[in-house]
Parts: C-alpha cells; sequence; structure tokens
C-alpha cells in the first residue's frame, strides 16, 4: 500500500448569495489548489455552491465537548441580553 | 458512569452524537464497520455500471451513466470521510477493502450481462439501497446522518433513470423486452438479499437499534421495498420471478417466497460470479494511482519548501 497519505482539509460552502459558508464535509488532497478542486467536484456536483472555502483540518482549533457546560455557562446567566427581558407598554410601537 | 448516561440521554432524546462526544467502544467500531461497508459498496458498486459507459447505446445514455457512475464515487467518498471522523484511517480502509478483509454488499458480485441490468440496477438495487438509505438519514451518529442526507437527494436520479431506461426498453423490440425480463429474473432476488439475513439472524440489529443506528430490521425494510416494487412492476409490464408473491388483505402487504439464504451466504462468504473480479480490478485500480498520489504529494512537499 502506497504510504504517502494526503493531509486531511475541511470543506465550507456558500449555497448562493448572502449566506454564510457552512460546513458540508471533509476529503483527502496533497495541497489547498487540489482540495479546491476536489471540493468542487465532490460537494457541488448540481450547483450546491457560489464559493468554497478549504481548510486543513489539523488547523482547526474547537472547543471540547467535555467541557461544554463550563465553557458556555458564562452566556447561562444573561438573561438581559434578550430582548424579552424588557418589559415595554404593548402600545409602544415600533419597539 | 456520567459519561455514559449522557450518552444515552442524547440517544434516547433523538438528538445526534458528534465526533468528539464520548461514546462507548461497541458504539464506535459497529459505526466504523458499518460505514466503511457502505463506503466500499459505492466504491464497488462502480464496477458494474461502469462496465457499460463505453457501450451505452446513445450518448444521452452515456452521460447519464457517467454523472451515475460519479455519483457513487461520491457517495463512497462521503461515507469515508464520516468514518474518519471515528478514528478510522483512510489508507487502512482502502488496505481492508484491496486486501479482501472487509466486506461491501454482496449485489455487486453479480455481472452485468445486458444493457437492460443497468435499467435494473438503477429501478431494483438503487430503489432497495433507499429503503435501506432513508432512515439512516435519522441515524443516531451526526456525521453518518448527515453523509445520508446528500446521498439521498442524488440517489433518486439514480432509480428514476433506471425506471426511465427500462421503460424505453419495453416499449422497444421484443428482443428489448425479452432483455428487460430476463434481467429483472436474475437481479430480483439478490435485490432482496440486500437488507441482509432475516432478523432472527441478524447478529447486531438488536443492539444497533437500541443505539439508533438502525431504525428498522432487515426484514422490515425488505417488506417495505416488496410492497413499493410490486406495483412498479405491474407498471412496467413485467413479472417479479416468485409464484408465491401474492397480496395479503389481513397483513395488508406482499406476501413473498423463501430466499436461498444459503446463495446469500456462499456470495458473501467470496464465492459469488465475480467476488475476485472486483476486489482485484479495484486493487490495481488502486495500484495504477499510486504514483498519481506519490507525485502530487511530491509536488506539494516541493512548493511549501519553497515557500
Amino acid at each position: 500500500m502506497s504510504g504517502s497519505s494526503w493531509p486531511l482539509y475541511e470543506v465550507f460552502v456558500r449555497g448562493k448569495r448572502g449566506l454564510n459558508h457552512v460546513h458540508v464535509g471533509s476529503l483527502h488532497a496533497p495541497d489547498d489548489e487540489m482540495a479546491l478542486r476536489n471540493a468542487r467536484d465532490l460537494y457541488t456536483r448540481r450547483n450546491e455552491g457560489v464559493s468554497i472555502w478549504v481548510v486543513r483540518a489539523s488547523a482547526i482549533t474547537a472547543s471540547s465537548p467535555d467541557e461544554k457546560d463550563p465553557f458556555f455557562a458564562p452566556s447561562g446567566d444573561k438573561v438581559y441580553r434578550h430582548p424579552t427581558f424588557y418589559d415595554i407598554p404593548e402600545d409602544v410601537p415600533h419597539l | 458512569m456520567d459519561l455514559e448516561r449522557e450518552f444515552e440521554r442524547v440517544v434516547a432524546a433523538d438528538h445526534r452524537i458528534e465526533p468528539r462526544d464520548w461514546m462507548p467502544e461497541g458504539y464506535r467500531k459497529t459505526l466504523v464497520r458499518q460505514i466503511a461497508q457502505h463506503a466500499h459498496s459505492e466504491i464497488i458498486g462502480m464496477q458494474p455500471e461502469g462496465d457499460w459507459i463505453s457501450r451505452a447505446p446513445s450518448l444521452r445514455r452515456k452521460a447519464i451513466l457517467l454523472a451515475k457512475v460519479q455519483d457513487e464515487a461520491g457517495h463512497g467518498l462521503y461515507l469515508y470521510a464520516a468514518a474518519e471522523t471515528l478514528g478510522a484511517d483512510r489508507d487502512d480502509l482502502t488496505a481492508r477493502l484491496v486486501e479482501g478483509r472487509q466486506k461491501y454488499s454482496s449485489i455487486f458480485n453479480y455481472p452485468t450481462l445486458t444493457f437492460a441490468d443497468v435499467g435494473v440496477i438503477g429501478w431494483l438495487v438503487d430503489g432497495a439501497a433507499i429503503c435501506n438509505q432513508v432512515p439512516l438519514c435519522r441515524t443516531s451518529y451526526g456525521p453518518y446522518a448527515r453523509a445520508m442526507i446528500r446521498i439521498c437527494k442524488e440517489e433518486s436520479f439514480h432509480q428514476r433513470q433506471g425506471y426511465e431506461l427500462l421503460m424505453t426498453m419495453m416499449r422497444g423490440t421484443r428482443a428489448q423486452r425479452d432483455m428487460v425480463r430476463d434481467a429483472v429474473d436474475r437481479w430480483w432476488w439478490p435485490a432482496l438479499m440486500m437488507f441482509g439475513p432475516p432478523d432472527e439472524e441478524s447478529a447486531n440489529t438488536e443492539r444497533s437499534l437500541a443505539w439508533r443506528i438502525k431504525r428498522h430490521t432487515n426484514d422490515e425494510l425488505r417488506q417495505r421495498f416488496v410492497d413499493m416494487s410490486v406495483p412498479q412492476a405491474e407498471k412496467l409490464g413485467v413479472t417479479l420471478p416468485d409464484p408465491k408473491l401474492a397480496w395479503n388483505a389481513e397483513r395488508g402487504h406482499y406476501d413473498f417466497g423463501e430466499i436461498d439464504w444459503a446463495e446469500f451466504w456462499r456470495v458473501v462468504k467470496g464465492d459469488g460470479p465475480c467476488n475476485a473480479q472486483r476486489v482485484a480490478h479495484r486493487r490495481e485500480a488502486h495500484e495504477d494511482g499510486a504514483w498519481v498520489r506519490e507525485a502530487a504529494a511530491a509536488y506539494a512537499a516541493m512548493r511549501e519548501r519553497a515557500a
């Protein structure tokens, strides 16, 4: 077997103008340029996108699911960040 | 055991398990095996139909067949990528396939003798695959479920092109109609076998259902496929090769005859008409491509050094 395995890339596609790029999957490629071409062939065979990002999987830093609770806890008790926190009389327009 | 309880809570709530979540080792192993076999099936599945690309009777049929075989390659890659999120290694998966250490769907060990086989594969084989795959869009492992959603979207063109091809041949000459009937006779039973052994003999079903990897048993899906196929066969004007096939009003399903499980196990264990040929072809393609992989890696390394 050939051991020359190519690095793993994560692929993000913008479905149409006005939308964010969304993660669609991953693939192997020898370099950035080939990753982009392979992503086009693999993930946009039916006009699924107008723009593609590829990034080496090793370059991504992710939050750890084990510390999910403490990591996201700081936003838990800040209800005043939401508009519904504030009592406004119903007859005040446009608010 | 907090981790295990959390895992069970997520599965029971019908939420998805994601790659970096804790999961039982058995869950990971079952998924890697199932996704890898599924990926291998897509890759090997390129061969029976690929055989007809150069001999397709028109440019239209050739373009359709090319697109379909290209889709199979894509489906294999989505699935390999999903398996890799569980820690599987791509080179290792390929090695397992070409060394015959990991299985793929036995259906691809049957030969495609005429062009009608291309149509019947689309109609029955892809039809059976869709029956299997639609519930997998709700499987408990996120990356697998997302791959299946993509695959199912693309698969429906596969089945429709097959049925359309057969309708066209059924409107053709007597010889063409005979070709369709012959192909249906040869593929019907192997298509039923695609759902795997009967429930009482399926070792992994119970656990996979508990983990919500599978959502229905083999026999449930097989019955669903039979019920869908009978009216399609009638409309096409072909007779499915099973004298016991009959509507059972009490059950609300079609009854059907006994599957030849001896044949099923023979083909699974490697003694089908094309097992050796399929694996040899895949191994050859992999080995013939080695220099391309090496050259591309060398070029990338050279550019990285220069940068």
